[in-house]
């Protein structure tokens, strides 16, 4: 077995169906067949517009990218089900982000060596994937959103 | 319609005391029933609002109080609405009244908190989205009151200091109130240097979660004539309203917004009224009352921030002018508008399923001249707003 192939086998998403994992990640949400409006996490059964009584859906990528609606940061450890990835908690920093073509905002960590510090409201963000927690069995990863370098600020 | 008025009010001070939620309800319940000087036994409805974390909702439902003040037949309901428990228990009890089924209802809340972050059940729950953004987020509550608090900083340009001065208005506001959990004189610049939790809020300035009971007894204004009640006070409104689709505000427990490119579906089209709005403006329309008229209001300081976008949501000043309003004493007892005179959540906690009556219960003595050292003078028109998970938020308007 090769070390790419075992690093595959041993990375798994944290949850199953809401983001990929290709070079360029995005989140996958559902758009309702009927009324065209967009989920994420995805809908499923039923569509939540009460204009419309749509049950069925198809699967769409999310934009890669938005802007910084706002931020915070964890200092203390969250109780479970939260998992800390080492024995020792490291807080880190949470933005809720804003996607223009879905007019949707959506909460997620930020990429790892970002602190509120290095964070302003309207700064663009993109989706990446990185580890969350680990068992003995796999290293499971989430998407974070992650400060653009050559990025514009609005 | 005939009205209903608030016969009487009664509460089990907010602490850490380690005992059982019923025994708070209890205290409450018969405080209340002695301040109205109604026997237990002309009660025709006991409203109980429910806690769910420590106990299942069967155990803990209005027949537990039913139960424990004496079985005598009266009918029960029990509420789940999250923060909003005791607003909706009260709404239903006041229904009842409305509806010519009763004439005498009591209305209880009392919870018993565990320490720390409020957390969801144990087990694995990966279909709820307020268990998943523990797994997969870290997010707890204080995430989304930090994220508003910093979104006001980027608009407004709030500052931590403003926040922190809210915190101090409100520890003044408790420091005589007996019912209060925190009765300490804090100084911005103590609150300043408490430790930070979510940037930019910091330990003091987050609402614990406390052990406390709260109760109120409802009655038909006839009944109270006839039962010569003395100093009742008019339920105006009684708002329960859910958000509108799209809503395009982050709400806990929740990963994402609604997509406000949604197809409009209100018949004729039109905006949808953001949340925190939409609650008050209910209250105001059943009233038949504005801001204007208010003497005082009891808001959901969840945050010390999240207590200037109360005053913008219930409609006292434009969105961005809250600090201006706390600066100029306009939201200080003696001040124009006096917010949160018991001390609010921050001098309390939070003992959720009875919170929203203690907001109700503060109105109350406040209306009727009986709140001592916090009193806001010649009080005449109260209103009560707050919200919590799962689309659930209340407003109460009170009036003498
Ligand atoms: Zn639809």
């Amino acid at each position: 077995m090769s070390d790419t192939a075992f690093e595959q086998d041993r990375r798994t998403p944290a949850i199953e169906g809401w983001f990929t994992t290709d070079a360029e990640p995005s989140l996958l949400g559902n758009r309702c067949t009927t009324c065209g409006t967009v989920f994420f996490p995805k809908a499923s059964f039923f569509c939540r517009n009460p204009a419309c009584n749509g049950a069925e859906f198809e699967e769409t990528r999310l934009s890669r990218r938005g802007r910084i609606w706002s931020f915070t940061d964890a200092q203390y450890q969250p109780p479970p089900p939260y998992i800390p990835r080492a024995a020792e908690f490291a807080p880190f920093a949470l933005a809720a982000v804003e996607l223009s073509d879905e007019q949707m905002v959506v909460l997620g960590q930020i990429a790892e060596g970002y602190g509120v510090s290095d964070l302003h409201v309207g700064q663009e963000v993109e989706l990446v994937i990185e580890d969350l927690y680990s068992d003995d069995d796999h290293d499971y990863v989430v998407y974070k959103w992650k400060p653009v370098a050559d990025g514009s600020t609005a | 319609m005939s009205d209903v008025v608030v016969a009487g009010v009664g509460m089990h001070p907010w602490g850490k005391w380690g005992r059982n939620f019923v025994e708070y309800g209890i205290v409450a319940a018969r405080a209340a029933l002695a301040d109205a000087g109604v026997d237990y036994r002309d009660v025709q409805f006991v409203s109980g609002a429910d806690t769910v974390r420590n106990g299942y909702p069967g155990y803990v439902a209005g027949a537990t109080f039913a139960q424990a003040l004496g079985w005598t037949g009266a009918r029960v309901a029990s509420s789940y609405a999250a923060c909003a428990s005791g607003a909706t228990a009260l709404e239903v009890a006041r229904a009842e009244i409305l509806a010519g089924r009763c004439d005498v209802a009591l209305v209880v809340g009392a919870d018993t908190t565990p320490k720390g972050f409020l957390a969801p059940t144990a087990g694995e729950r990966p279909d709820d989205p307020d268990w998943l953004r523990f797994r997969l987020l870290g997010a707890t509550n204080p995430t989304y009151f930090a994220l508003y608090a910093r979104r006001r900083m980027a608009l407004y340009g709030a500052t931590e200091r403003d926040f922190a001065e809210v915190r101090a208005k409100n520890a003044r506001h408790g420091l005589e109130n007996p019912n209060a959990r925190y009765r300490k004189d804090f100084s911005v610049d103590d609150i300043l240097a408490s430790p930070m939790v979510a940037d930019p809020l910091r330990l003091v300035e987050i609402c614990a979660t406390s052990d406390g009971g709260a109760a109120v007894v409802l009655t038909s204004a006839d009944y109270a004539v006839k039962q010569g009640v003395a100093r009742p006070v008019k339920v105006r409104a009684v708002s329960t309203v859910t958000p509108a689709f799209p809503q395009t505000v982050i709400e806990m427990p929740h990963f994402a917004t609604d997509s406000g490119a949604a197809a409009g579906w209100r018949a004729g089209g039109g905006e949808v009224t953001a949340f925190k709005d939409s609650i008050t403006l209910a209250a105001y329309e059943e009233a038949g009352l504005g801001p204007e008229d208010l003497s005082l209001a009891e808001v959901y300081d969840l945050s010390s921030a999240l207590e200037l976008d109360w005053y913008e949501h219930i409609g006292l000043c434009k969105a961005g002018e809250a600090e201006r309003m706390l600066h100029d004493g306009d939201t200080t007892i003696g001040g124009r508008i006096p917010v949160n005179p018991s001390g609010g959540l921050a001098c309390f906690g939070e003992a959720v399923p009875a919170q929203a009556l203690a907001q109700v219960c503060e109105v109350t003595w406040q209306l009727r001249g009986q709140a001592g050292a916090r009193q806001v003078d010649g009080a005449t028109v109260g209103i009560t707003a707050n919200q919590g998970l799962f689309g659930h938020g209340s407003s109460v308007i009170l009036s003498r």
